[in-house]
């Protein structure tokens, strides 16, 4: 039987992700040493050594970090509990068809319905604040804690963590529904509170597809830019909002410097994924 | 799994986690409806301007949605149509170097947006397509095309292609194979794959902020521009719209979805 060779089948995928993809990334790369796709002109470190300078750089990368970190946590441990506690309340059920809604549900949400959602919520007249108002827990607006675009960023901490949690929720149900009740039924009958049979059992095996979905959470809260552009302060700004502003400024030699700061984060977060496949695949992990 | 009947505290823990999800769309139907929410209501008092302006065509709300869902459609379209062709050859057939020409494939879903949207500016500008629904377009092929090779690689890989076979031998060309035995078999993939390549383009912000270069609004932008003009109410609707869609074209895919999953089970 006659078939198509294997590389004419993946030759538009290639084409698509080296093409234009993958053009995308030279392109930027070349732009931030100072070479333009159609002019000639001497490359330079200019754009790098300023971006390395910018007033304010630590603080950027420091809250990027700080807030990709904590919104990572935040979900995971959210998620975790959101799968143990869908888990109990569907024992028998076909929660995996359940596990699919709630994930979709999500999915579905754009990340900047969520920030705009956690910024009516959260701001001091919004609606958290309005039911403390309600039940007496506070008199005015100012007295409500400052949530959004405050020096901890935690509005933006919390409209990830809110966004990301279904989606570590559904990755643990799908596991959990893998393994199936046996690991953690025997760890009961061998004497193992309900606490140790998580901890001792499920946790590590469920830990590599835990992990990679974190792995993604960081990532993505790493570089994307409509949640702290909504939700974060002006002053540091998260990476992604530092270099689409300088993107977008008038002055045409600060271009290649965006470029070079959102290369970085993407640099970033690749690592971040890269590192955690080599670590699950390193010998001894599995135990 | 756990025991059954378990605990009072883990059923509420579930109860309060799914409000917390759904926690940030709440404050989106008071303000929809109320051009001024004030503080300290916790009810608005009702005046629907904000839905009849999405309604109005000098509101730019329509032609938002028009632009999305044209952009999102063209994209589902063409993402799914490179990903079928892929997601045989990744599911079906062994070839060297096949794990890391997967990896490179589904890398771009964890490059963010605005690398890509940066680097492509200067040649999109060049070649005209800066400012443009088909540049946008073709920009949001880069973080769409990995969900959609993804979910086809899982039905093709789902499936060994014994039915083709037997097709053949039983004397369909290879045309007829293709579209009688191949095509029906890749359906969850290829329904998951649509809906998953619609939503991801649909929820696109930063990309098309800076390949549309303002002129290319679509439902996100224009949120957050009467967000910007103190316009809260037509902002919340505008989240609406945004969010149904999205939630429409997934009901539509679900039950191929849920054929996907138990797949992914069994392998495991």
């Amino acid at each position: 039987m006659k078939r198509l060779p294997t590389a004419l089948l993946l030759a538009p995928a290639l084409i698509v992700t080296v093409g234009l993809t993958g053009g995308a990334v030279a392109l930027g790369f070349a732009r931030s040493f100072g070479v333009q796709p159609f002019g000639i002109s001497a490359p330079t470190t200019e754009a790098w050594v300023e971006a390395a300078h910018l007033s304010g750089l630590l603080g950027s990368v420091g809250m990027t970090l700080w807030v990709a970190s904590v919104a990572t946590l935040l979900s995971g441990l959210l998620g975790v509990a959101a799968a143990l506690g869908l888990q109990t309340m569907l024992a028998g059920v076909h929660f995996r068809r359940l596990a699919a809604v709630l994930v979709q549900l999500n999915l579905a949400v754009p990340h900047v319905v969520i920030a705009v959602g956690t910024l009516f919520l959260l701001a001091q007249s919004g609606l958290a604040a309005r039911t403390a108002f309600a039940v007496g827990l506070i008199d005015r607006p100012a007295e409500f804690p400052a949530l959004v675009a405050d020096p901890l960023a935690f509005g933006v901490i919390a409209g990830y963590a809110i966004k990301e949690a279904p989606f570590v929720a559904t990755v643990v149900l799908v596991q959990l529904a893998i393994l199936g009740g046996k690991p953690a039924a025997v760890a009961r009958s061998l004497g193992a509170n309900r606490w140790q049979a998580f901890r001792h059992v499920l946790l590590p095996m469920i830990a590599p597809g835990l992990l990679a979905a974190l792995a993604v959470v960081f990532a993505f809260a790493l570089g994307a830019y409509e949640m702290p552009a909504v939700l974060g302060a002006s002053r540091p700004k998260l990476l992604p909002v530092l270099a689409y502003d300088l993107f977008t400024s008038k002055d045409l030699a600060d271009r290649p410097v965006a470029i070079a700061l959102s290369l970085m984060t993407a640099a970033f977060a690749f690592a971040t994924i890269a590192g955690l496949r080599l670590l699950l695949r390193a010998p001894g992990h599995g135990r | 799994m756990t025991e059954r009947g378990t605990g009072l505290p883990a059923r509420l823990a579930g109860a309060l986690l799914a409000a917390l999800f759904l926690a940030p769309l709440l404050p989106l139907i008071p303000w929809s409806l109320s051009r001024g929410w004030f503080w300290p209501a916790l009810l608005p008092v009702v005046d629907g301007r904000a839905w009849a302006a999405l309604l109005d065509p000098s509101t730019g709300m329509l032609g938002a949605a028009a632009t999305s869902a044209g952009v999102a459609a063209a994209v589902a379209l063409v993402a799914t149509a490179i990903a079928v062709p892929a997601g045989l050859a990744l599911g079906r057939r062994r070839f060297r170097g096949k794990g890391l020409l997967e990896l490179c494939l589904l890398a771009p879903a964890a490059l963010p947006a605005i690398a890509v949207a940066m680097g492509l500016h200067a040649i999109f500008l060049r070649l005209g397509l800066a400012g443009s629904a088909t540049g946008v377009a073709l920009a949001h092929l880069a973080p769409t095309l990995p969900y959609a090779i993804l979910t086809v690689t899982a039905a093709a890989a789902a499936d060994d292609g014994r039915r083709e076979r037997v097709a053949r031998t039983l004397g369909a060309g290879p045309g007829r194979t293709f579209l009688l035995v191949t095509l029906p078999a890749l359906m969850p993939g290829i329904a998951t794959g649509l809906a998953f390549a619609f939503i991801v383009s649909w929820s696109q912000y930063g990309l098309t902020l800076l390949i549309g270069g303002g002129r290319v609004v679509t439902l996100p932008l224009i949120l957050t521009q009467f967000l910007a003009a103190g316009r809260n109410d037509i902002g919340a609707v505008a989240a609406i719209v945004t969010v149904v869609p999205g939630v429409a074209v997934l009901a539509l895919a679900a039950p191929f979805v849920t054929r996907l999953l138990p797949a992914a089970g069994r392998r495991g």
